[in-house]
């Protein structure tokens, strides 16, 4: 497994320390978190990997068949939900119909013994505070998508949480709203003192809401670190198309890195090992016929396997001796008449690579 | 309708154009015929003997036929148990409708069976039956006998017995069918904020299935009034203490099939109005 | 008719083996209204079973339902090639059915009241002949524990006694040896039928309850009968008719004779029946 980063070698018992086995026959998750209090941890990976199950784990939904889960020093696996300091705000919000957003957010301070009148004056703060103190009133069904996920935020922040869990919290949003609560959002979680954890499969709301990404794919942690460390460094092809890279791993010597798969790259950097190789794709220059005067001393003889338009740029899918992603303006793809099928030339430069030992 | 509908397609046919629209048109709304024959059909099948049974009635001597004390008895008798019997079908069907739905365990499709075993059993059967189980010398009934001196049979008690026993299944099945249709993770989201399972029931998802309660409520009110077989058997035929309607017009049947046509009239408009004044306060709101 | 006399044939046919046999049936069909066959029928059964066939179809009283069964078998044994079939319930819902046009040959009633409602539908043939008496008797639990030896013993208080409706024959008849005696008594129910209160006493449910001779003898041990002088006030009479529609007269009228027999009155009074 990869080298932990940052505070999970803390020995402090405050925040989060989980170990979470989940098997379930043909799946099986394995994962390690350990997470400040104060810090925002991010549960990044494609459909299916088994981020929502590690949430579920956390908040006592699904059970643990395996590993551990302390939380600031108190041993939580056998507690049930209902006894978890944990708030959690659910992928659809799950806001009770038949209450208002008031009351939504009074249910869990009614849970814990407070008194109606007094539950109903904390949950009015936390409305408050997230600026929704004049739907208080209004049953979900009137909320628009922002303000129903800020009264989930509220009704979970208001049992006052030790670990606050964030499912997906922005996928049910369209993209307008998507960028005003992502702001927003990302402000209340910095506000939060606890530990945070939110799980998504969309690399610009992980990177935008966390301090610290831990990618899980198959059920396992592939990598974790910070945003930028993970941007630039990725390890996985998913990641690596998640972030926007062409990525490759090979054999290094020297300037050249020969491919697992037969090709080779020459890189700016000096290594031996294996290694992988990552450059964006639009450090990749496309050619009608083999340049013959360009200075690069990468070229490939490639094949379009599919365009998809960006504003005004285009992304080329190549197939070829080795898969590629290139960007080119559209003025540029009109030029050199891409279409799926063309038979095309592929450059990059050196310098535009970045390799990293594996 | 139905001749509208037939005569429109046979002229559209003829003139060989417009056939479906006309057929629309006589229809309502684009009804295919291969439905809408049957549906009619199946229309006339339950309406037509309520209508006869208003054509037959006879409504010159109705007003002697019903002065009778017994009739309004009988009737007041109706209405009590087959409340008390929804109610008591309330308090136990709902829990058992959400174990059924709700909590995983083995053999679950077995207890599912025999909770709907009840609307396959002859009544008079589930009458027998509950005499061998709460009769005075039931396998139950002894020892409520001797322990509280509580019998059943042959009580109002009784007759709010059987009615529950072949009323409750309707209920639990309706309760169980809504609880599958909404949406577990509710309870989770409760159980998340510090609710315990009971509380999570009580305050998140009894509220969510309110519609489904009472759907299920009016069918087993409706089916508890109209029960004859248990009721007769558990709770035998008594003026005012166990006699319903139904008993009251099986036996009006054996001499007087006039005043049994009556008698079941007054439950009919009675059980109409209480329905139709249920459907558009609560049914309509959910 | 003519499908009925078809199938009659090919009836024949089977248990006769022989296309003759047709011709013999088709005599006895002209021959049937002829009522002097009737008694050959019961009488002689050896000379008249070759004469009758087909199907006969019994309404009977439920309370009718073993002793005719057994005639049944016995009118099939004697006259081979003849089935009856039987139809056992109330005889209010009994003479409904007829005067609703069900096809049936015989109808045997367990009062004269609702043998009243076929008659005066006009659907009987003939004057309908009492064949048995059923008498009222006190089913009591298995060992009479609280010692009922008389219809006055019922009215004792802390016994629990089922009555059939007054709607019902058996109830009417009660009610009129209740009369009789001017008793006022009390039930904790009002059956709907003979078999209802019976069945009471027989879970044990009810002490006591006044139903047919019959009926106690058919319960067996599970209930004990005691007699009363007032039942003789409330004797109840069975008609029996053939029915003016009968398909298969000739055999119908075979069948009454045998129960009218000697023969069927020792089935009959063997099952608590009082001759007439």
């Amino acid at each position: 497994m990869t080298e932990t980063h940052g505070l999970a070698a803390r020995t402090a018992p405050d925040g989060l320390d989980a170990r979470l086995v989940v098997d379930r026959g043909a799946f099986r998750l394995d994962v390690t978190l350990t997470v400040a209090p104060g810090e925002v941890v991010a549960l990044l990976g494609p459909n299916g990997a088994g981020k929502t199950t590690a949430l579920r784990a956390l908040a006592g939904l699904t059970p643990l068949t395996g590993g551990h889960l302390r939380l600031d020093g108190a041993a939580l696996e056998r507690t049930p939900p209902e006894s978890r300091p944990v708030g959690v705000v659910f992928q659809d919000y799950l806001l009770f119909p038949h209450l208002t957003a008031l009351d939504n957010v009074a249910f869990g301070p009614r849970c814990q013994g407070a008194a109606k009148a007094e539950a109903r004056a904390q949950a009015a703060q936390w409305l408050d505070r997230l600026g929704l103190a004049d739907h208080s009133g209004a049953k979900p069904r009137r909320l628009s998508g922002g303000q129903a996920q800020r009264v989930a935020l509220a009704r979970a922040l208001a049992t006052r949480p030790r670990l606050l869990l964030l499912d997906e919290p922005l996928a049910a949003l369209d993209a307008r709203t998507r960028l005003e609560v992502r702001t927003q959002l990302r402000r209340h979680l910095a506000e939060f003192e606890a530990v945070a954890v939110l799980v998504t499969h969309d690399p610009l709301d992980a990177m935008v809401l966390a301090d610290r990404l831990v990618v899980v794919e198959h059920g396992e942690v592939v990598q974790e670190g910070t945003p930028s460390d993970i941007a630039r460094h990725p390890r996985t092809d998913y990641i690596a198309q998640l972030v926007g890279l062409n990525l490759h791993r090979g054999h290094a010597e020297g300037h050249t890195v020969r491919l697992d798969t037969g090709p080779a790259i020459t890189t700016a950097e000096v290594l031996s090992g294996p290694v992988f190789v990552a450059f964006p794709p639009s450090a990749v220059t496309l050619h009608r016929s083999r340049p013959t005067g360009s200075s690069a001393r990468n070229v490939w003889r490639c094949e379009v396997a599919g365009l998809e338009t960006h504003g005004d740029q285009v992304r080329a899918a190549l197939t070829g001796v080795l898969p590629l992603a290139a960007d080119l303006t559209t003025v540029a793809a009109a030029e050199l008449d891409l279409h799926p099928g063309a038979e095309v030339w592929a450059t990059v430069k050196a310098t535009q690579t970045h390799a990293y030992p594996v | 309708m139905t001749t509208t509908a037939k005569s429109d397609a046979a002229s559209g046919t003829l003139r060989g154009g417009p056939r479906r629209r006309r057929v629309r048109e006589g229809g309502g709304r684009g009804a295919p015929l291969p439905l809408l024959v049957p549906a009619l059909i199946g229309l006339a099948f339950l309406v037509v003997p309520l209508i006869a049974l208003l054509v037959r009635a006879p409504w010159r001597s109705m007003p002697e036929q019903l002065t009778g004390a017994e009739v309004w008895q009988a009737l007041r008798l109706s209405l009590i148990c087959a409340t008390a019997a929804t109610a008591v079908s309330l308090v136990i069907g709902v829990p058992l409708a959400w174990l059924l739905a709700r909590v995983e365990f083995r053999g679950r499709g077995i207890v599912r069976a025999l909770v709907t075993l009840p609307l396959v059993l002859p009544p008079v059967v589930g009458g027998v039956a509950l005499l061998t189980a709460l009769g005075r010398n039931g396998i139950v009934g002894q020892w409520l006998d001797s322990w509280f001196g509580i019998t059943l049979p042959f009580t109002t008690a009784g007759v709010v017995v059987a009615e529950a026993f072949v009323a409750m299944p309707f209920l639990v099945i309706s309760v169980e069918g809504t609880l599958r249709a909404a949406d577990p993770r509710y309870e989770e989201a409760a159980t998340t904020l510090g609710a315990s399972r009971f509380t999570a029931f009580r305050r998140v998802t009894l509220p969510l299935i309110a519609p489904g309660i009472a759907a299920g409520a009016v069918l087993a009110w409706a089916r508890a009034l109209g029960e004859f077989g248990a009721t007769i058997t558990f709770a035998g035929n008594f003026p005012g203490r166990t006699q319903t309607m139904p008993l009251a017009v099986y036996l009006a049947l054996q001499s007087d099939p006039e005043a049994a046509i009556a008698l079941s009239l007054v439950l009919l408009a009675v059980s109409v109005a209480v329905l139709a004044g249920l459907r558009d306060r609560w049914m309509t709101a959910g | 008719m003519t499908t009925r006399t078809a199938r009659r044939n090919r009836r024949t046919l089977q248990v006769a083996g022989a296309g003759t046999a047709a011709l013999l049936t088709l005599s006895a069909c002209s021959a049937s209204d002829d009522s002097s066959s009737v008694k050959s029928g019961s009488s002689a059964p050896g000379s008249s079973s070759d004469k009758l066939s087909g199907t006969v179809t019994v309404f009977a009283a439920a309370s009718l339902k073993e002793s005719f069964t057994t005639l049944g078998k016995e009118f099939e044994k004697q006259h081979p090639g003849t089935k009856v079939t039987f139809s056992f319930g109330g005889s209010d819902s009994l003479a409904a059915s007829i005067t609703g046009g069900a096809p049936a040959d015989v109808f045997a009633a367990a009062s004269p009241r609702t043998m009243k409602i076929v008659t005066d539908a006009g659907d009987a043939s003939g004057t309908p002949a009492t064949f048995v008496r059923n008498q009222l008797e006190i089913a009591t639990l298995p060992g009479n524990p609280d010692k009922i030896s008389s219809l006055e013993d019922l009215t004792g208080p802390g016994l629990k006694v089922v009555l059939c409706d007054k709607e019902v024959p058996c109830g009417a008849a009660t009610q009129k040896a209740l009369d009789a005696v001017g008793l006022g008594l009390t039930p904790i129910s009002y059956e709907q039928d003979v078999k209802g209160a019976l069945t009471k006493v027989e879970l044990k449910e009810a002490d006591a309850a006044v139903v047919y001779r019959t009926d106690v003898k058919a319960a067996g041990d599970k209930v004990e009968g005691v007699e009363f002088p007032e039942s003789a006030k409330a004797v109840n009479d069975y008609p029996i008719a053939l029915l003016k529609d009968a398909p298969n007269a000739d055999a119908s009228k075979a069948f009454i004779a045998l129960v009218q027999s000697a023969e069927g009155q020792k089935v009959l009074t063997g099952a608590g029946f009082l001759k007439p």
